[in-house]
């Protein structure tokens, strides 16, 4: 049933190095139609071109790595079916970030606001563990399950128009961390993450596009929690502006 | 990181955003079939007065009206950072002034209506 197509895999190749500046790169690839591009570019990799870098680990778009523009739109190269292109596939590295080599990007940016917003559980109290585990209802759970689905891929970072423009914001992945672990009914570390998602670098440069959610490969829906956190964070200012005394 | 006072004019371009969907379309289709004359007596010169000259009316046509006017200011200055104009003080400051006005005069002009 597998039937061969060849391929013009169209691949952005930089060293900077070396290289004035990106250039593209057009290999001939003889693809199955089962295939997704991760398996062209190591197809390149192992038969044609073994300079190539790019980044990818688990082919089952659970590790986030192989992130790439794939005709121009944020994709997994291991979510990205050959047999949904024609036979002229453009690889180019995720957009809004600076290349490394080829394929690869600098994230340092994504990894510093996303350690910026505390995400991992802070205990409202500490608890021995002789007094046993933290219980949560299936009800607590389905406030934040979605959220948790995020694999870091920066798909959404790529997507979105707003931190192209404006690369101080925290953008949509980071935001909606944060807001899966305020929404965590075991967890107390909401104020903390405040001073940093509702600051104006924060959740406020976001303008709604909603890039971030249709690109999403594990439909975590960021705009959705962005949104979320405008309405709790405007509560919060009236709360703190009108009413000063109802401050913990 | 100082916490944002973004959410003064997103909350009111939130607000407005809601009556926009759901009551602006509405008024819309109504003004339609009045203009048409579907609907004769609708938008009668009496009937809107005594709407406007009730307490309960006055509330909300001012909130429609003031809403609105934030809502769009708001959505315009957000579209004209998108198209490229990134003046985003000057436009912001204009945009509420205009709006601010607006919430003023309709204060104002409701409650000349007896």
């Amino acid at each position: 049933m597998s039937e061969e197509r060849q391929i013009q895999l169209e691949v952005l190749r930089y060293n900077p190095e070396t290289d004035l500046e990106p250039r593209f790169q057009t290999y001939s690839v003889p693809c199955v139609n089962e295939w997704v591009v991760l398996d062209a570019l190591n197809y390149v990799k192992e038969n044609l071109d073994p300079t190539l870098s790019y980044r990818w680990s688990c082919h089952m778009a659970v590790c986030g790595s192989c992130g790439y523009m794939i005709n121009g739109e944020p994709k997994l190269g291991c979510k990205a079916f050959i047999h949904e292109y024609g036979d002229h596939i453009r690889v180019e590295p995720l957009a809004h970030f600076p290349i490394e080599r080829d394929l690869v990007t600098v994230v340092e940016d994504f990894i510093t606001k996303f350690s910026s917003v505390k995400p991992y559980l802070i205990p409202k109290e500490d608890k021995p563990i002789s007094a046993g585990e933290f219980k949560q209802t299936p009800a607590q759970l389905m406030k934040f399950k979605q959220y948790t689905l995020c694999i870091n891929c920066m798909l959404c970072y790529a997507a979105c128009p707003q931190y192209g423009l404006v690369p101080e914001f925290l953008g949509p992945a980071a935001i909606s961390m944060a807001h899966r672990y305020n929404q965590d009914s075991r967890d107390g570390g909401r104020d903390q993450r405040q001073e940093v998602i509702a600051s104006h670098e924060g959740v406020w440069e976001c303008s709604f596009v909603g890039a971030c959610s249709e690109v999403c490969p594990k439909h975590v829906d960021p705009a959705g929690a962005l949104q979320q956190v405008k309405v709790a964070s405007t509560i919060d200012w009236y709360k703190e502006h009108l009413m000063p005394w109802s401050k913990k | 990181m100082a916490k944002s006072n973004k959410p003064i004019v997103w909350g009111l371009f939130a607000a407005g955003g809601t009556v926009t969907a759901f009551i602006t379309p509405v008024l819309v289709l109504l003004t339609l079939f009045a203009a048409m004359r579907f609907a004769p007596s609708l938008f009668t010169y009496e009937s809107i007065h005594a709407f406007a000259a009730n307490w309960l009316g006055k509330l909300i046509i001012f909130g429609v009206i003031t809403l609105s006017l934030w809502h769009a200011a708001h959505r315009f200055r957000i579209t004209a950072f998108d198209f490229g104009i990134r003046a985003d003080l000057v436009v912001a400051t204009i945009l509420y002034i205009i709006a601010a006005l607006g919430t003023i005069s309709t204060f104002f002009s409701l409650l000349s209506i007896h």
